[in-house]
Order: structure tokens, then C-alpha cells, then sequence
């Protein structure tokens, strides 16, 4: 009962801290109808930035992960411009193709300049000791990811949803021309999307690293599995992601502490028994 | 189409020229780097699976990042029958192209069920099972040590396989040359045309009362038996089978040589693997990490600047060159 419950847990933080990263991709895919296979290193590179922030110059968590966010996206605003903004109407091919491009130049130039070795994010004393939830205790950087990712869930739903932001973004989706027709800015629409999103995978990427440690293959190795989670979840949907996360990450962590000669085998399992049954992911919606 | 095709025998010209310009290129580089007969042969088993995939992408529009299943299932199989006595390297071939075939109808069944990003993802992911699986029945595939120590009889009774492998590479040779030819035959026969015409416009061909998915998994399951013979290749020359030929590595690294040649065009396909496979041996040797920032550059370029890859812009060159009109069925 109680390694029932540890995995539980496990997989909950797990599937959250996956959340995080990639509810960006999502909607980056969903919403503006690209396949950007960069995602991951974007995430990569938010946490590299919080780990030299953190460890060469003493900054606290959350310096740290609020200078991730903001190199990051000063990163990644310039590529947007100058690669993105090209590929948006191009086919899927062709933009899957630009973005591992971008994803082997960032791996290549991430070993140049951090070396190969693994990068650690030191936890501060409050997150890294357990906390007593009154039943059980759970480590405090778990609980923090959990409530990290319900945040962001919540968050990103009032935003699309309910802000002037949100119909402008849902605007420029449904029938561009038709936006700019009636005043709507849609490449700073697009343009400030697409910020948001790499801010969430740098977020996550930081938050994540417990799970998914800092290197520079980092991008390639979890490449797959962001595309994955978001294919099952459904391009462009928050609830859809999120619960392609929690139940792909309950299989994954599931797995691992049962079976672990299996490696990632149930996994893939499920992803196609999943895409088999719905072809457009759990709650995708119509193209 | 506007213009007339071309006539038959002006076809088969070009065909025949292409082909031994594959042969004198061939036996250059047999005559050229002896010491490197290792690395070509592992060149011509690749090219079949890049062969294999254009045949998938260029010719159907299905994208597929798991093409190394069938390149996979083909080594397997080819390997696995050679321990188990059947060492003839002919027969090995074909039953590499059978395994090869039969995982690409089970493949195509699979992810023809979805269109786009969602096929895209079953792709990947019949590969990563395939590779786990391979990985966890270490009783018939030896696990992460593979299987090794194949010793496959002489070609023909003739010609055995030496230490220098000149024997595997021009028997990888003659069988690329054979594959090239046949599917030249197949890309152009009324099916190859339909399996364009779908690629191009789907509602139109059904429109013609033709059902895609029979034609489709039909195109999967010569892509696989032309990616099992490679699979088989490699396991004859290299005389192992590891996990790396059925992971998705090997199949994105496809992709990326299919598009730097130029995908829908078969000589594409053999540009791309010639030029990759020729760069990663030089300067993968000198850092890895530099290996990737390079693929990635070249990829965005061609994406910004070649969309049509080296062959299509060669091609385009060419015509504006010689200033003909662009070909038909191409």
C-alpha cells in the first residue's frame, strides 16, 4: 500500500513536472500549427542558464528559475524571427526538419560551451527536505512540482479562455486574414505565443530536471517523448495534455519501479494502443 | 499533364545510363579506397533503407521517423537464420526482405490508421517497441550484446566472405544495382503512379473509385522488403546484428539523408546517404558534437534555402541550363 502510494506520487510529479514542458509544445502545435521539435531544447537551455545562475554565481531558486525563463525566451525571440516566422504555413515535414536542425545546432553548441558532463540544480532547504501532509510526507520539490503544474494548467486555461488575449490568439488561429482584417497584430499575436511557450518549457525544464537530469543530449532524449505526450493528449488542448501526461507518466514511472528490464516498452505500448484508438490524440480536436 | 511523356526508348536510355553511372561509381570506390570496403558496404546498406524511405515519404507523403523497424526486423531475421544454419548469403538476403515486408504490412496497418503528426508518433513509436523488444528477448536476439559471430557460406559456393570484405561489397553492389533497377520499374508502373497521385491529391484518386489504404500498405510492404535486404546486407558484411540497426537514430538519420538529396526522386536518395555518410565518416571521427551543429546547420539551410534538396535544385539547375521544360512524372 505505501509503494502504491510513493508511486503515486512519483508518477503524479512526474506527469506534472512533463506538463509543464509541454503544454507549450502543445499549443505551440495545436494552436499555431507548429511542429517544433526545438521544444525540448528550449527546455534544455532554461535549465542549463538556472543551473550556472545557481552554481557559479550563488543565486537563489528563484532567481534562478525567473533568469531561465527570461534568457530563454531573449533566446528564443531572435530564432522566432528568423527561422519560425518562415515555416509557419510550410508543411509538417518541413518544419519538423528546421527544428531538429535547430535542436542538433543547440546540442552541439551547448557541449562546446558547458562540456558533456551532467548539470545539477542545487534545491533549497525548504524544497529539499519532506513535508508532513498529515497521512504521508512527500518530498517538498515533488509537492512543488505538483502545485507547479496545476498553476500553470489553471493559468494558461484563464488565459485562453477568458482574457482579450486569448480571443485575439483563438482569432488568429481560426482565419488569420480575417484577424488582421479586423485590426488584430497577428504575428505579435503569434510572436508572443510562442515566447509564452518556451517560458513554460524553461519553467519546466528547471522544475523538471529531477525527472529529466540537464545534458546535452538532453534535447534529443526526451524529444520523442514530448512529441509523444502531446500527440496522445491532443494538439492544442490543455485538459487533453494534461491528461496524457498523468496517465503516460503513470505508466512510465509505473513501469520503471515494477519492470524495469522492460525499459520504456509499456510506454510505447500504450502510445499506440491510444493513437490506434484515437487518431487525433484524447481530446483533440477536429483539424 | 500538358506535354506529351517522353518516349519509351529515351526513358530507358536515361534509366540504363543512371544505372551505370551506380556501377562505374561503385567499382571506383572498389578501386579507389580498398581499405575502406567496410565503410562502403555499410554505405550501400544504408542507401537501401534511404531508398527504402523515399519510397514511403517521397512517393506516398506518409511521414516516418521509424523506418529503422524494417531495416531492423530484415538484420534480425537474416541474422538469426544464419545461426540457425541457413547461411547461404542469397537466401539470407531474401529472408531479410520477407521480415522486412511482413513488419512493414504490420507497420503500415498500424500507422496508415492515422494522418499526420499522430502517424508520425505511431512511427516512432513501433520503433522504440520494436528496439525494447529486441532488447528484452535476449534468448533469440542476444540482447544489448547482439548477436554475433554469423559466418555466412561462400556467394555461390565461389566467393567467400574475406577479412577485407571485397566479396560483401561488390554482392552489396550487384544488389543495390538490382533494387535501383526494380524500383525505377515500380516508381513508374501505373501503381507508383496512383501512390504519387495520392500524395499529391487524395480526394481526386478516390474520386477515381481507388481505395488509398491497399495501395499504401501494399507501397509498405516493398519499402520494407527493399529495407530488409539493407538490414540483411549489413548483417552478411558486418557478420553482427546490434540494437543500434532497429532504433530511432538510425531512422531520423534517414530522414535527414533522404531530405538533403531530395526526397521523391530515387537518384536523391543516394545523394543524400553518399554526401552524409561521407561527411560523418571524416568529421564525426574528429568531434561528434561538431557533427551535429553541422547536420543542423545544413538542415535549416536546405529547409530555407533547397526545399526541394540537392537533387531537385541540381535538377532545377540543370533545366535552366539547358533550358528544357520540366519533366513529366517527376
Amino acid at each position: 500500500m505505501l509503494t502504491a502510494l510513493s508511486i503515486a506520487m512519483d508518477a503524479l510529479a512526474y506527469g506534472m513536472a512533463l506538463f509543464i514542458i509541454c503544454i507549450g509544445l502543445s499549443l505551440t502545435m495545436g494552436l499555431m500549427r507548429v511542429v517544433n521539435l526545438a521544444h525540448g531544447a528550449f527546455a534544455m537551455i532554461g535549465g542549463y542558464i538556472a543551473s550556472w545562475a545557481m552554481r557559479e554565481h550563488d543565486l537563489g531558486y528563484g532567481f534562478g528559475i525567473a533568469l531561465a525563463i527570461a534568457g530563454t525566451v531573449m533566446i528564443a525571440v531572435p530564432l522566432e524571427r528568423l527561422l519560425y516566422r518562415r515555416i509557419y504555413d510550410r508543411s509538417e515535414l518541413t518544419q519538423l526538419l528546421m527544428t531538429i536542425g535547430l535542436t542538433f545546432c543547440v546540442i552541439g553548441l551547448t557541449n562546446y560551451l558547458f562540456g558533456p558532463s551532467l548539470k545539477t540544480i542545487p534545491l533549497p532547504a525548504a524544497l529539499a527536505q519532506p513535508i508532513d501532509l498529515g497521512f504521508r510526507s512527500i518530498s517538498g520539490h515533488r509537492l512543488f512540482v505538483i502545485v507547479s503544474g496545476l498553476a500553470v494548467a489553471g493559468g494558461l486555461w484563464f488565459l485562453v479562455a477568458r482574457t482579450g488575449f486569448g480571443v485575439h490568439l483563438r482569432a488568429a488561429v481560426e482565419n488569420a486574414p480575417m484577424a488582421r482584417a479586423l485590426g488584430i497584430r497577428t504575428e505579435t499575436v503569434y510572436a508572443l505565443s510562442f515566447a509564452l511557450a518556451i517560458g513554460l518549457s524553461a519553467f519546466g525544464g528547471v522544475v523538471g530536471a529531477e525527472f529529466l537530469p540537464i545534458e546535452p543530449y538532453y534535447a534529443l532524449r526526451y524529444m520523442v517523448t514530448f512529441l509523444v505526450v502531446v500527440s496522445v493528449g491532443g494538439a492544442g488542448s490543455i485538459p487533453g495534455a494534461l491528461a496524457a501526461c498523468l496517465l503516460l507518466g503513470a505508466i512510465d514511472v509505473t513501469g520503471r519501479y515494477l519492470l524495469p528490464d522492460f525499459g520504456n516498452f509499456f510506454f510505447y505500448l500504450a502510445v499506440i494502443l491510444v493513437v490506434c484508438a484515437f487518431p487525433r490524440g484524447l481530446m483533440g480536436r477536429a483539424p | 499533364m500538358a506535354e506529351a511523356p517522353p518516349p519509351l526508348s529515351a526513358v530507358l536510355g536515361r534509366d540504363l545510363a543512371g544505372l551505370a553511372l551506380i556501377a562505374a561509381a561503385g567499382l571506383a570506390g572498389y578501386w579507389l579506397f580498398p581499405d575502406s570496403l567496410a565503410f562502403l558496404t555499410r554505405l550501400i546498406s544504408i542507401s537501401l533503407l534511404v531508398l527504402s524511405l523515399d519510397l514511403i515519404v517521397g512517393y506516398c507523403g506518409i511521414a516516418s521517423l521509424g523506418q529503422g523497424a524494417l531495416y531492423g526486423a530484415g538484420a534480425y531475421a537474416a541474422g538469426i537464420a544464419c545461426l540457425a544454419g541457413l547461411d547461404d548469403p542469397v537466401l539470407l538476403v531474401l529472408i531479410g526482405a520477407a521480415a522486412g515486408a511482413l513488419t512493414g504490412l504490420a507497420m503500415g496497418a498500424v500507422m496508415l490508421r492515422a494522418h499526420g503528426l499522430p502517424q508520425l508518433v505511431l512511427s516512432i513509436a513501433i520503433v522504440q517497441l520494436l528496439h525494447e523488444a529486441a532488447n528484452k528477448a535476449s534468448s533469440i536476439t542476444g540482447g544489448s550484446d547482439g548477436l554475433s559471430g554469423l559466418e555466412p557460406a561462400p556467394l555461390f559456393g565461389v566467393f567467400a566472405f574475406d577479412l577485407w570484405g571485397r566479396s560483401a561489397y561488390l554482392f552489396g553492389l550487384s544488389l543495390l544495382i538490382l533494387v535501383f533497377a526494380g524500383l525505377r520499374f515500380v516508381t513508374r508502373s501505373p501503381f507508383g503512379m496512383v501512390c504519387r497521385g495520392l500524395k499529391e491529391d487524395p480526394l481526386r484518386i478516390s474520386a477515381l473509385g481507388i481505395r488509398a489504404f491497399p495501395v499504401l500498405l501494399r507501397m509498405f510492404a516493398i519499402s520494407g522488403a527493399v529495407a530488409g535486404m539493407g538490414g540483411a546486407l549489413s548483417a552478411i558484411a558486418t557478420q553482427v546484428v546490434g540494437l543500434d540497426s532497429i532504433s530511432f537514430e538510425i531512422s531520423a538519420n534517414a530522414l535527414v539523408m533522404l531530405v538533403v538529396g531530395g526526397m521523391g526522386h530515387l537518384h536523391g536518395a543516394l545523394i543524400g546517404t553518399v554526401i552524409f555518410m561521407a561527411l560523418e565518416h571524416v568529421i564525426a571521427a574528429i568531434d561528434p558534437f561538431h557533427w551535429m551543429t553541422l547536420v543542423g546547420a545544413v538542415l535549416i539551410a536546405i529547409v530555407l534555402f533547397a526545399p526541394r534538396g540537392l537533387s531537385g535544385t541540381l535538377d532545377e539547375a540543370a533545366r535552366l541550363l539547358t533550358r528544357r521544360p520540366p519533366e513529366p512524372g517527376r
